[in-house]
């Protein structure tokens, strides 16, 4: 039985690594041969990275513990699944990927402490890791001043461009402006009321939301609350929302707060096959705890859905459920998390080295045509063309995808008039 | 705000609003009730309190999924028998603890706070361990779900109005247990002379067990009541543990009443501030006022006379 | 205690020979053998708990002696490294670093939050006097405003800690909530400079390393002043018998508050050193947990013991890093055990471990090879 998995695994591989080498013929890849062509390790690694001749080292950086690995979880086991099935096809540069994972265990100062750890003692050659906002801004500092490289990822505020960081997941724009867009023309929505948590994503996220929502469609926000994180009485809010009506409800609630939110618009009679709700804070992680029942009917934007209809999800999905059973759920960020390591292969390999200046230089135009959102880019601001999705939210807690962008969506960390 | 609306729309936010006061109230008082009866009776500082709450969320989590699965004709009323079994599991885990932990320590209150505390730490990672880290969603029977439709816009939450009946229920179980009961009555005079509730026959371990476990119950209880409301996983607890405080140290320790009297105000007031302001502002405001109101009345609203 | 003030001095050396000898084996591990063994990494590892140990030391003050348990002083820690993080904050948002954004000049945070002028209150910290000077007396006029709120009302034991508790908890929310003045849940980060000096490098954390332990010493005799002093035994009789000394005529409620205040000033200390070798400051050392967890190095350490307070600290959070590294888990289930463990089994912890089984050995030892130590070494320290 085991055995059976290894070798599905491995034959999935094989069919995916011989989609790659014809989409991206300036990579050569051959699984088998490249053990024997590997450079030599002075030749590929001149800054003192923890490169051997048959082992590279990169870091794990996420909570293992602590209120976030309700939502890290899913990262760290996408990451690992990544680099299992790069190890599989015979590695970076001819060498094995060797991992070190450290917890961030959900505190901030522990992401920095941890952080400079696998730079200065492990000498990763690269990281993936960090979830919140908070955890990127302790631990950036850090990449910047030893020269590391980090793979971000989670969707966020934007406002943020580092040389050592690469950005996986959608920066504000990407995530809400083509949404507002559909939700003006398809739900011909006049009145938006916004609801988030008190931190800087929701404040950011829905100022960006409020430019485009008066000068672009030039519609109204009628109402705009945002509550301590880990509030869980929403009772006076929904009376407000019951009084303006709004046409849409745009909601950046996160944590145990969206579990409290939800069951409790439910059970204020808010029928969301009725009232338009639209969010960007649910994936298929946070239904697990809200109940599918509870949230039936919500539109979330996202990126990617477990429930994409595409060969490279099909595979995605089918590897992920493998590795960590059939009952987990991937989200946006999962997702976003399994393209890091690929991304910093494909980059190391089109450099030639693992020097962080040099992958660094060769990041931008890198192309991943096997990602399971479909395809992405890598732009000179180090962050994602990516499509922009919306869905409709199901009892059984997948999602219904609704909308889909038809064409890439370029990021924009500091939108001009949006600010 | 107000101006563009019609009146009878405003009348009936008006009695919406009221009902989401008192809702919060139930919640405030429901969460206090078992801390305070520790607190106020023993001394005792229980900050693992938010994870004996945690325990009778994950009873009902496991209740909901044994009658999906073998009863589900009873589905629609296994709501009682989860909060009985919340209440029976945190008592007796508890009352557990109680012997193995607190009743070495009833000469140094002080110490009770960092052994609970290491306590819940452990509570913690051992729901992790057996649950997962995730939140798990806890199945509500359809009863419970919806609103009740008063008049053509007033629409009261039938979950809100079922915390308010068990808070109510239990507030007036535990008034009576404590006042007109034997059980009350010795518990009482365990607190306030120990020795010579000792010499008249009263044995006060058994006593001082049983209050423990009935504080942890309520905590229980209150656990099972907030999966309607709230989310369930490990750190859940955590959620509510400071709210929990505050509403104790302000009603004032050793008082019931001053318990109830506070997590009414402190609900009022922030139920009110929140459809005014903003949520995040209602909260500091309220809490604002709380530390204020401290400074200047350090003992709470409700005291006993009592110099330590 | 009075009876016989003349002895009492003459017994009552500022440091027993044993304390002298803990004083320079600690210093020794500070200031010698961590140096030589670790790397760089891990003695600024070691430096960031180190500034812990200000607040334990604080503990022992307040607690120990006192009998009066504070559950908040991450809040005072909090605030010496805020204060701190401000300053150093202010220096690195130069015109110059911010000119992305689109009020040049102000934190990074102050500009997502569309805050277009410094507020007030930040002004007077691009001032490092200034900004020391507030390190020092901001925690020491909050703690004495509760302090003498509280004690004056003769609130006590248990309900103390757990209203410093709730100020812990409503000092987060209100950092989180504000964030535009105060960085919010990410705290203040990305310092960089003191006073044009870039304490980023490695031997800046070398420099402050050595800084830090300087204080850390500076307080330690600080405080075995503070305890040795008529006032520490006050304070000593005030936790076993408070109406005695209030019916001997003595406030009370201002012998407490000013334990209290030390003990905060310890914290501050200890928070704006964090800051200055970590290179930012967030709320998660303001609220409940950290201040708990600050508590228990105390308690591993020794209550009573000021040199427990120092060792606890580097004991438990030793274990710690390595615990978590290996057995993220498992770490969790372990501090759980130690707190209960260090309040039914060791109430007085390390310390007092030592003070049983260790200290009578070696103190027949030390009288077998040095006759009379206890006359010659308080001379020598004069």
């Amino acid at each position: 039985m085991a055995e059976d998995k290894g070798n599905g695994l491995q034959s999935a591989l094989r069919r995916r690594l011989l989609m790659g080498l014809a989409g991206v013929p300036a990579i050569a890849l051959l699984p088998r041969t490249s053990f024997a062509a590997a450079p030599p390790t002075s030749a590929v690694n001149t800054t003192g990275l923890a490169v051997t001749d048959t082992e590279v080292t990169v870091g794990i950086l996420h909570s293992a513990t602590g209120t976030m690995a309700i939502s890290e979880t899913g990262s760290i086991q996408a990451e690992k699944l990544a680099i299992a099935q790069i190890n599989e096809a015979g590695g970076v540069l001819g060498r094995k990927i060797k991992v070190i994972q450290e917890d961030g265990a959900s505190d901030w100062p522990t992401f920095a402490e941890k952080a400079k750890k696998l730079l200065v003692n492990d000498h990763c050659a690269a990281v993936m890791g960090c979830w919140t906002s908070a955890s990127r801004k302790a631990a950036l500092p850090v990449f910047e001043q030893y020269n590391g490289l980090l793979y971000y990822p989670t969707f966020y505020e934007g406002l943020e461009q580092s040389k050592n960081v690469i950005y996986t997941g959608q920066e504000a724009t990407q995530q809400i402006l083509e949404s507002l867009n559909w939700v003006a023309k398809e739900k011909g929505a006049k009145t938006f009321f916004f609801i988030g948590s008190d931190y800087i994503w929701p404040r950011t996220s829905n100022k960006i939301a409020r430019k485009h929502i008066e000068n672009v469609l030039k519609t109204k926000v009628v109402g705009e609350e945002y509550f301590p994180l880990g509030h869980t009485q929403f009772n006076s809010v929904i009376n407000k929302l019951k009084l303006t009506k709004p046409d849409v409800i745009f909601t950046d609630v996160v944590g145990g707060s969206n579990v409290a939110f939800y069951k409790q618009l439910k059970a204020a009679g808010i029928d969301l096959s009725k009232q338009t709700l639209l969010t960007i804070s649910v994936t298929e992680d946070e239904i697990d705890g809200i109940g599918g029942d509870n949230i039936a009917g919500a539109y979330s934007c996202m990126k990617y859905f477990q429930s994409l209809k595409n060969p490279n999800n099909e595979k995605f999905v089918a590897a992920f459920h493998k590795m960590w059973g059939e009952k987990t759920v991937i989200g946006d960020v999962t997702q976003a998390a399994y393209l890091g390591p690929f991304l910093w292969k494909m980059a190391v390999e089109k450099a030639g080295s693992f020097d962080v200046d040099k992958v660094v230089a060769a990041s931008p135009g890198i192309e991943f045509k096997e990602a399971p959102e479909g395809y992405v880019k890598i732009h000179p601001n180090h962050h994602l063309w990516s499509k922009t999705r919306v869905a409709r939210a199901l009892p059984t807690g997948q999602f219904e995808v609704v909308y889909e962008s038809p064409d890439l969506i370029e990021p924009n960390p500091f939108p001009k008039g949006y600010q | 705000m107000l101006g563009d609306y019609s009146l009878t729309d405003l009348s009936s936010i008006f009695v919406m609003q009221g009902f989401a006061g008192l809702i919060l109230f139930s919640v405030y008082t429901l969460m206090a009730l078992g801390l305070a009866i520790i607190f106020g009776q023993m001394g005792v500082i229980n900050m693992a309190h938010g994870e004996f709450m945690i325990l009778g969320a994950y009873m009902t989590y496991l209740c909901s999924g044994f009658f999906q699965t073998h009863l589900p004709a009873l589905f629609p009323a296994y709501f009682f028998v989860a909060m009985a079994l919340a209440f029976l599991a945190s008592g007796a885990l508890g009352m557990l603890v109680e012997w193995a932990l607190i009743r070495h320590l009833y000469k140094r209150p002080l110490d009770t706070l960092l052994a609970t505390w290491g306590l819940s730490l452990i509570l913690q990672q051992a729901y992790r361990t057996i649950f997962g880290p995730r939140e798990v969603g806890v199945e509500l029977p359809a009863w419970l779900i919806g609103s009740v439709q008063v008049t053509d816009t007033i629409e009261i939450p039938i979950n809100g109005m079922f915390v308010m009946a068990v808070t109510l229920l239990i507030t007036a179980g535990v008034a009576l247990l404590m006042y007109r009961s034997r059980f009350g009555a010795q518990v009482r005079a365990v607190v306030q002379n120990r020795p010579m509730a000792g010499a008249v026959g009263i044995d006060t371990e058994k006593v001082d067990r049983l209050t423990f476990g009935l504080g942890c119950g309520i905590a229980g209880i209150a656990g099972s009541a907030f999966t309607m409301v709230g989310s369930t996983g490990p750190t859940s607890g955590q959620l509510y543990i400071v709210d929990t405080f505050l509403i104790v140290v302000f009603g004032g320790a050793a008082s019931l009443l001053g318990t109830i009297a506070s997590a009414f105000s402190i609900s009022q007031t922030q139920s009110t501030l929140e459809f005014f302001l903003s949520g995040s502002t209602a909260k500091v405001i309220t809490l604002l006022s709380v530390v204020g109101i401290l400074m200047l009345r350090p003992q709470g609203l409700f005291t006993l006379k009592v110099r330590r | 205690m009075t009876r016989s003030p003349a002895s009492n001095v003459h017994d009552n050396p500022f440091m027993k020979p044993m304390e002298w000898i803990s004083l320079a084996l600690l210093a020794a591990v500070i200031f010698l053998v961590l140096p030589m063994l670790l790397d760089a990494f891990r003695l600024n590892l070691v430096g960031k708990y180190l500034t812990y140990s200000f607040v334990a030391l604080g503990l022992v003050i307040c607690w120990g002696f006192g009998g009066i348990l504070s559950l908040g002083q991450g809040v005072f820690f909090g605030l010496g490294g805020y204060l701190m993080a401000m300053y150093l904050k202010l220096e690195a948002s130069s015109i110059e670093n911010t000119k992305i954004q689109s009020t040049p000049g102000i934190p990074d945070f102050m500009d997502w939050n569309q805050i277009t002028a410094l507020p007030w209150f930040w002004k007077p910290f691009t001032s490092l006097p200034f900004t020391i000077l507030a390190v020092l007396v901001v925690p020491a006029l909050f703690a004495f405003v509760i302090g003498t709120a509280m004690f004056r009302r003769r609130v006590g034991g248990t309900y103390f800690a757990i209203i410093t508790q709730a100020i812990a908890a409503i000092l987060t929310i209100l950092i989180v909530g504000q964030q535009g003045y105060t960085g919010g849940i990410n705290g203040i980060t990305d310092l960089r400079t003191l006073h044009g000096w870039d304490i980023r490098t490695d031997s800046a954390h070398n420099i402050l390393y050595f800084v830090n332990g300087g204080l850390l010493v500076a307080c330690i005799l600080f405080a075995q002043y503070v305890k040795r002093s008529k006032l520490g035994r006050i304070l000593l009789a005030m936790r076993d018998k408070e109406d005695r000394v209030r019916f001997s005529g003595y406030q009370v409620a201002s012998f407490k508050t000013f334990a209290f205040c030390l003990a905060a000033v310890f914290a501050a200390i200890g928070g704006a050193m964090f800051t200055l070798q970590v290179g930012f400051m967030s709320p998660s050392f303001v609220g409940i947990v950290p201040s708990i967890e600050m508590v228990i190095y105390a308690a591993v350490g020794g209550r009573l013991s000021l040199f427990g307070a120092v060792w606890g600290t580097l004991l438990v959070n030793w274990a710690k890093t390595t615990f978590s590294e290996s057995f993220p888990e498992l770490w969790l289930f372990g501090l759980g055990a130690l707190f209960i463990a260090v309040v039914l089994a060791f109430p007085n912890g390390l310390a007092g471990i030592y003070r049983t089984y260790v200290e009578p050995r070696l103190t027949r030892r030390v009288k077998a090879l040095e006759p009379a130590p206890a006359v010659a070494l308080p001379h020598a320290a004069e």
